[in-house]
């Protein structure tokens, strides 16, 4: 299957990420470039300041919402559609991490690269599911890269939370979520579920439920607190970015119960030091048994692991007859 | 178990008090007899397992994952329990349908070492992740959800709607898995008999008193005793069987075997623990040794020989006593001590006096050792459990204070989580501060805001929860008294710490010097 020579000749690990050679684009780099192209609108992977991007339309969409002064050029690709980069063939599929986040499907000299960005593996409403694409070399995340990382079905969380509310209907249940992904799939969740209230939102949140109500994601009524009686907030549910519940403007809630929806709230001790009262483990990463599975679909010649508890994954994909090397890209933060 | 396991979850990530009592009594609405019992038995410490250890946890777990990862889990983890619960894989069709809590307790009771691990694997495979933690954590002894036996106790009876009071009275006459406790909590049996049993009475507590209520009382209907700064305790002897209890009605027995192999038969006493050394009482930290240790060793009873002062006769010879006027019971409390003269046991003496001016002066003069201040009993009072209003009172001698610096404030639980509402405090030791106590109460709601403004205005590092606040503000602290402690840093060690007044107007200058503070050292 493999032509003269590697993907590694036309396919370099620089300080600024992923460098593509011969179609000279760099892959979600940390610092401004000439061309980009972006797996998904997390802050870690869509920096501002590129001169041109190449993206999905909802990657663009948050991008452009996210870093309104910039002079970026943004050139949409939908999913499926392929598009020659100076002799260098660029696809984007879906990979089920967040609204508009795509693998990267790179095909050069008959051989093909998939980077994957951040990816999932379950069900989301918010996006379409990742399409396993089989390659030379699948270059992976591995964030949640330890068998103990397995995470339970999402709407058994979201349930967990509706039955709290019952059980302590004087108190508000405000719930941490990453504004970006995690908080329109734990609405789409709970309006999945049949709860069909307001829900109630730190201001900081407002902006990207926009964008994806413009990409025609259904989230219903939100609502700011402003000007809301505290005795109204008992028993709602309120949606806030990590770490709010510390803040000052947590005082407007009436004894609140703190939640928070994320695939490290899986680990008992990780979730009581941080605090939490509600563990919801939602994960917007593959798990364990996501990532093994994955690599198996794809059957990569060769596996990279970019970021994430890579030495576990490696030793299973050495156990699994894979070769396979840790990138250690640096500058991505494991975002959940 | 799968309730069960919710339990013991929700318990583990809920601080609050309130939060802790709506689970539980949750629990106890909707889990079927006996899982119930079992688990009110988990949680107030009467159920323990000793069959397995978790080496054969381990060892189970290594015949189901590579060696390797199962290390790199567990390094990332950090908790053997959660780490096979979460790492365990069960097979597809899992042999067993998930057991209940009762199975559990009554089969592994059966097994033995042997045979044990097995068990635990049929049940690990049925259970889910949070099923499979509960259960590690219940057979290897480690529930520290953060539940009392005393809280548990309290959400039974609030659940039930009874006083806490009757569930203590029948509390150690009923065994796990308590199902007559539960059939009499629900209305469909009586009460459970304690008649010969060594059950605690729960006990009598007096209303705290000011010097300006004092003239409103009639001198002449109130008898006067010191109050000792001791331990509370109860002592029951019925039949053979003998108990020490403390005041919440935890059996403190195995801590102090002499005094319960001194206790004459057939008698309830109620009355104070003390260290006493040649009939003089020693400081209530020589009488923390003894109660920080479960069992007391030859040499700990020599070096702190226990003691119990006694104030009143509940019991004697199978008749209760406790309608009894105080008068009558203490006229029976005299003629059984002088009948018996038990070992390690004195009578508390009244306090002879005709007016409160009199008995005032007797309160001032009282700066000796293991005096706590002074407990008024009305003469006509029956014993009646629990704090009534009226018949008994105390009062305290007056607080000591101290004027301390802020140096650390760490946030809240629950309601106070977004504050900074719990103050270590220090004095000086030259140009440097020494921490010599900790509070969480004394201020009101629009001080505490004003505190924790201040605090975020005058952070200069942060540790987790803790910000160290610079050495500027001056709180006035109150205290009942202060020992030497090697437990505290700075050797000593405060009961009751509150803040008294915050000192807005204070240079922290001026605040008190370590020598003013070895001074009131009792
Ligand atoms: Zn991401
Ligand atoms: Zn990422």
């Amino acid at each position: 299957m493999s032509a003269p020579g590697s993907p590694e000749d036309w396919l370099r690990v620089t300080a600024n990420g992923l460098y593509c050679e011969p179609g000279d684009f760099f892959i979600d780099p940390r610092w401004p470039v000439d061309r980009a192209v972006i797996t998904h609108g997390h802050g870690d992977h869509a920096r501002a300041g590129h001169r041109r991007v190449l993206a999905t339309p909802g990657t663009v969409a948050i991008m452009r919402h996210r870093h309104p002064g910039d002079a970026t050029s943004y050139q949409p690709l939908p999913y499926g559609e392929a598009l020659s980069l100076e002799g260098v063939d660029v696809k984007l599929v879906p990979a089920g991490h967040i609204l508009g986040s795509a693998q990267v499907v790179i095909d050069y000299r008959g051989q093909r690269v998939v980077v994957s960005g951040d990816y999932k593996r379950r069900a989301d409403l918010t996006c379409p599911p990742f399409e396993p694409q089989q390659c030379d070399i699948f270059i992976t995340e591995a964030t949640f890269g330890l068998p103990v990382f397995r995470h339970p079905p999402d709407v058994d969380e979201i349930e967990k939370l509706l039955q709290s509310l019952m059980l302590f209907p004087e108190r508000a249940h405000l719930v941490g979520v990453y504004a970006l992904g995690k908080c329109q799939r734990v609405i789409a969740l709970l309006r999945r579920q049949g709860y069909e209230a307001p829900i109630f939102m730190h201001g900081a949140l407002f902006g990207l439920c926009g964008v994806y109500q413009a990409q025609g994601v259904p989230l219903g009524a939100l609502q700011p607190i402003g000007g809301v009686a505290k005795t109204e907030l008992a028993g709602k549910i309120v949606l806030a970015p990590p770490g709010a519940q510390n803040e000052v403007w947590a005082r407007r809630l009436p004894d609140p119960r703190t939640a928070s929806a994320s695939g490290w709230m899986r680990v008992r001790q990780r979730a009581k030091a941080s605090g939490i009262e509600l563990p919801l483990v939602i994960s917007d990463h593959a798990d364990w048994d996501e990532l093994v599975a994955t690599i198996d679909e794809v059957k990569p010649g060769e596996l990279w692991v970019t970021h994430g508890a890579e030495e576990a994954l490696l030793y299973q994909a050495s156990r699994m007859g894979v070769t396979a090397r840790a990138l250690s890209l640096v500058g991505y933060e494991d975002e959940e | 178990m799968e309730r069960f396991a919710a339990l013991l979850d929700g318990l583990i990530f809920t601080p609050a008090r309130n939060g802790k009592l709506t689970l539980i009594k949750e629990y106890f609405r909707s889990a079927p007899d006996p899982d119930r019992g079992w688990a009110l038995a988990a949680m107030t410490g009467e159920l323990a397992f000793r069959e397995v250890k978790p080496s054969q946890i381990r060892a189970l777990v290594l015949e189901r994952i590579d060696e390797t990862l199962f290390d790199l889990s567990y390094d990332f983890v950090g908790d053997l329990a959660e780490t096979v619960s979460l790492i365990w894989r069960s097979p597809a069709a899992a042999a067993e349908s998930p057991p209940r809590l009762k199975d559990i307790v009554e089969k592994l009771h059966a097994a033995t070492r042997v045979d044990a691990p097995a068990r635990l694997a049929g049940w690990l495979d049925a259970l889910d992740a949070t099923g499979r933690w509960a259960l590690l954590k219940l057979v290897t002894g480690g529930l520290r959800v953060g539940v009392s036996a005393r809280l548990a106790k309290t959400a039974l009876a609030e659940w039930a709607a009874v006083p806490l009071d009757d569930i203590e009275t029948v509390w150690h006459g009923v065994a796990p898995p308590y199902r007559e406790l539960f059939q009499w909590l629900e209305g469909r049996a009586p009460r459970p008999t304690i008649a010969g049993q060594p059950t605690f009475t729960p006990i009598m507590l007096a209303q705290p008193l000011d010097d300006a209520d004092l003239d409103k009382l009639d001198a002449t209907g109130y008898r006067a005793e010191w109050k000792w700064d001791g331990v509370r305790v109860q002592l029951v002897a019925r039949g053979d069987q003998r108990r020490l209890y403390s005041r919440s009605g935890d059996d403190i027995g195995t801590a102090f075997p002499e005094l319960v192999a001194a206790m004459p038969a057939g008698v309830v006493l109620d009355g104070e623990l003390l260290v006493m050394r040649d009939g003089e009482v020693a400081s209530f930290n020589d009488l923390q040794q003894r109660l920080n240790r479960k069992v007391a060793s030859p040499k700990t009873m020599a070096e702190f020989p226990a003691w119990v002062r006694l104030y009143d006769l509940l019991e004697s010879g199978g008749q209760d006593l406790r309608a009894l006027t105080f008068d009558e019971r203490r006229a029976r409390l005299e003629n059984w001590y002088a009948a018996r003269q038990p070992a390690m046991m004195d009578l508390s003496p009244l306090l002879p006096f005709q007016t409160w001016h009199e008995l005032k002066e007797l309160r001032a003069g009282a700066r000796g050792r293991g005096i706590e201040g002074i407990m008024l009993k009305r003469a006509d009072s029956a014993y009646v459990s629990g704090r009534p209003r009226g018949p008994w009172f105390k009062w305290k001698r007056d607080a000591l204070t101290l004027d301390t610096v802020l140096m650390y404030a760490q946030r809240g639980h629950g309601k106070r989580s977004s504050f900074y509402s719990d103050y270590t405090f220090g004095v000086w030791r030259g140009d440097e501060l020494v921490p010599v106590g900790k509070a969480y109460f004394g201020f009101t709601d629009d001080e505490l805001r004003r505190l924790d403004r201040w605090v975020r205005e005058h952070t200069t590092e942060r540790f987790g929860p803790v910000r160290a606040v610079t050495p500027e503000l001056v709180l006035e602290i109150a205290f009942d008294s202060i020992h030497r402690s090697t437990r505290h840093k700075s050797g000593v060690a405060m009961r009751f710490p509150r803040i008294h007044r915050i000192r807005w107007d204070k240079p922290a200058s001026e605040a008190d010097h370590i020598d003013n503070v070895e001074r009131l050292i009792s």
